[in-house]
């Protein structure tokens, strides 16, 4: 990349609309419908567990949760990356939005998951390992939060954020392969292949039925996309606006 | 015109040794603090002879960790304080060779802690721990952590919470590491069969060889400005 | 990229082109044009944060510019930086040494850095800690020297690998009289030895005496720019107090 080539900071900050951009609007009409039309799936449509009870339906909110939050984060590492590459700050924004609608994400995942096993394993919280890596993953973001909070030169503030949210994703992936290495872990895996033999405790079948099938293919796109790009969307927005202000104090003072 | 990259790499090895020679400022604070650190958890835990062996894997691997946090502060501090990074960038030499440098030196204190903590924990808790696929654990747990480390720390030195930083970014990113070595010392300490965790030893190895590519290719921009 | 030799065959030596620096969104260079020619020993004043360090860091290659181009006999920065680090020393306000090393141990990893040979910085290192009136403290560790003879031990660093270029930040913060008249007399051999020497400061008196051109910064652009002959401090000081007033009403 050649330094002439770099938009100076002034010209960066512009190009900026006022009002709520279409593409916005209308993601975020499809997103209201989409978890109001996965609400109805998750506890109208599907049939009540024979096992679990009702309890079970949460489930439909749980698992997509979780990759909503992937997605998110996996927004941050394409952002760093793009970052480092580019110096472009929108893609710091990217990174930045990732991560708190990650966490965002990941605590609706946590605390379905604490909801619905108090009454399945009848506790809380237990030191699964695949809780306890979850736990460690919204740790280490909150870390990322604290790391940019304690630079003071912005441009290696988005440069040290980068490189930490790249390396933070290492958490994510554990998070998500744990229950594949670690069998002595109670949580149930429902989807591929599993290494669990008894241990995972209230497992069930979501090849089962129809209405378990259908309730969380709808539950599944909301959740893990419309709900996270629209949430990043307007965390973007809301940081392009907040940078203007600071541009325009800037221009007022000087 | 460019000095020869393990020329440079070495340099800045020699010149760590060198000055914790002189000062004895890293060891000597890291074994003070592995030492206390041991007393203090076998109080806590009540670890006593019939101790068990999963608590003694944990005990070493998290004094280890924490030993190395205060070193690799201390040791980047050095370059932050005098502006001797500044020295370093000036020079005509390969950036990730700073990298190099310090990684090594940071994991040979790191390695002397670790081999002073071995005679220590034998004698306090009666079993051996002088065995050979243990010292391999053990080294390349070091070395992964040393790794993120050096890169976290470079790049928390130059914050403003500074030193209270490098823990709390650095455990999570350490957290695989850890683990691996953890799992695998322990059945190394119950005399459980190779074929049982062999595979702790491999994951360990792969973790080793991902993080110190990412942190070679990340490196460069945590020292540029 | 290869035609070039080392550092030569340029009339400008070093030359910045509308070269931009800011830091967020708080520009501290804002498109300065300087070129400067071989041999010449320019002294960069201006009131602080009007961009002197910002220009020494980049013209070192500590950082990278904004917008703009900065060229070093020919070499292109940051890109092209490899060859140009071997041709630059640098003093800045920090002294740049490992305290609990001594003068000669902290030259020696310095001189391994710069690959020079063994034996012969052994030679260097002694003739240059004598020059910096050292050479009786070689085997204390640093952290005993005062600010000045650090600031020496410094500036010998700096000169350690013969460097066409010397850039110094603020040298005299913090010498005193003793240690100033040194470093006046080091700057002198120096600039007599040929090199081309920019060297930031407050000191007017100095920098007319010494110098042999004045580039005074406001607010990221060049604005005053003549050779120094003919200059005493007092006029400076008019020229000085004329040139930032005016960017300040501005």
């Amino acid at each position: 990349m050649s330094a002439v080539s770099k938009a100076t900071p002034a010209t960066t900050e512009q190009a900026q609309t006022t009002g709520r951009p279409l593409g916005l609007t209308i993601l975020t009409v499809l997103t209201i419908i989409g978890v109001a039309a996965g609400l109805y799936m998750a506890l109208g449509y599907a049939r009540t567990d024979l096992e679990q009870g009702d309890v079970q339906r949460i489930f439909y909110i749980h698992m997509p949760a979780f990759i909503g939050a992937f997605v998110a984060l996996l927004g941050t590492v394409i952002g760093g990356i793009m970052y480092l590459r580019t110096r472009n700050v929108k893609w710091d924004k990217l990174a930045l939005a990732g991560v708190e609608v990650g966490i965002a994400l990941a605590l609706i995942n946590l605390i379905t998951g604490m909801v619905w096993a108090r009454p399945i394993w009848n506790t809380w919280w237990t030191w699964d390992p695949r809780l306890t890596s979850e736990a460690i993953m919204i740790l280490t973001y909150a870390a990322y939060v604290m790391l940019r909070q304690g630079i003071e030169n912005v441009e290696q503030r988005r440069r040290f954020a980068a490189v930490y949210g790249i390396l933070a994703f290492v958490t994510v992936i554990i998070t998500l392969v744990i229950t594949r290495v670690r069998p002595d872990t109670i949580h149930p895996v429902v989807i591929g292949p599993s290494v669990q033999t008894d241990t995972a405790q209230g497992a069930f079948e979501v090849a089962a039925s129809t209405g378990v099938r259908m309730a969380l293919m709808v539950n599944m796109p909301v959740w893990a996309l419309l709900v996270p790009v629209t949430l990043m969307w307007y965390r973007i927005r809301l940081e392009n606006l907040a940078e203007r202000v600071q541009a325009l104090k800037l221009k007022a003072l000087s | 015109m460019k000095t020869p990259f393990l020329k440079a790499v070495f340099s800045i090895v020699r010149k760590d040794l060198q000055i914790e020679l002189r000062s004895r400022e890293l060891v000597s604070s890291m074994g003070l603090f592995a030492l206390l650190s041991i007393l203090i958890f076998s109080f806590a835990l009540e670890l006593d002879r019939n101790a068990r062996r999963e608590a003694i894997s944990g005990v070493l691997w998290v004094t280890i960790v924490f030993a190395s946090v205060l070193g690799l502060n201390r040791s980047l501090a050095m370059e932050r304080d005098q502006g001797n990074l500044d020295a370093m960038l000036l020079a005509p030499i390969d950036r990730v060779a700073i990298f190099f440098g310090k990684l090594i030196g940071n994991l040979v204190f790191a390695l002397v802690v670790g081999l002073l903590l071995l005679p220590i924990m034998t004698i306090l808790y009666n079993y051996n721990l002088f065995q050979p696929w243990l010292i391999a654990v053990l080294l390349l747990g070091t070395f992964g952590f040393s790794t993120v480390g050096t890169l976290l720390a470079m790049m928390t030195v130059q914050t403003r919470a500074r030193e209270s930083l490098l823990p709390i970014v650095m455990m999570p990113i350490a957290l695989p590491v850890l683990l691996a070595a953890v799992r695998a010392s322990t059945n190394i300490l119950t005399d459980n069969p190779i074929a049982d965790w062999i595979a702790w030893v491999q994951i360990l190895v792969v973790v080793d060889i991902i993080y110190l590519v990412v942190c070679f290719l990340l490196f460069e921009y945590v020292i540029e400005e | 990229m290869t035609q070039h030799s080392a550092l030569s065959t340029q009339h400008s030596l070093i030359e910045t082109r509308a070269l931009v620096k800011a830091f967020g969104m708080l520009p501290v260079l804002r498109k300065l044009d300087l070129s400067i020619a071989r041999g010449e020993f320019v002294a960069l004043l201006g009131p602080n944060g009007s961009g002197k360090s910002t220009l020494l860091r980049l013209l070192a290659g500590l950082s990278k510019p904004t917008a703009g181009d900065i060229l070093v006999g020919g070499w292109k920065l940051p890109q092209e930086a490899a060859p140009v680090r071997a041709q630059i020393g640098m003093v800045s306000h920090k002294v740049l040494l490992y305290e609990n090393l001594n003068a000669r141990e902290n030259l020696r990893f310095f001189a391994r850095l710069y690959n020079l040979p063994a034996a012969k910085a052994d030679e260097r290192i002694t003739q240059l800690l004598d020059q910096v009136g050292l050479a009786r403290r070689t085997h204390d560790p640093v952290r005993t020297f005062s600010r000045g003879m650090q600031q020496r031990l410094s500036i010998a660093r700096a000169l350690l690998h013969n460097p066409d270029i010397l850039l110094l930040d603020e040298p005299y913060t913090g010498l005193d009289v003793d240690a100033s008249a040194v470093l006046d007399n080091l700057l002198r051999d120096a600039h007599k030895g040929g090199r081309t020497i920019i060297m930031s400061t407050h000191e007017l008196g100095r920098a007319a005496a010494l110098a042999s051109r004045v580039v005074i910064l406001s607010r990221g652009v060049v604005g005053y720019d003549a050779p120094t002959a003919g200059l005493d401090g007092l006029r400076l000081s008019a020229i000085y107090t004329e040139t930032t007033s005016m960017a300040s009403a501005r």
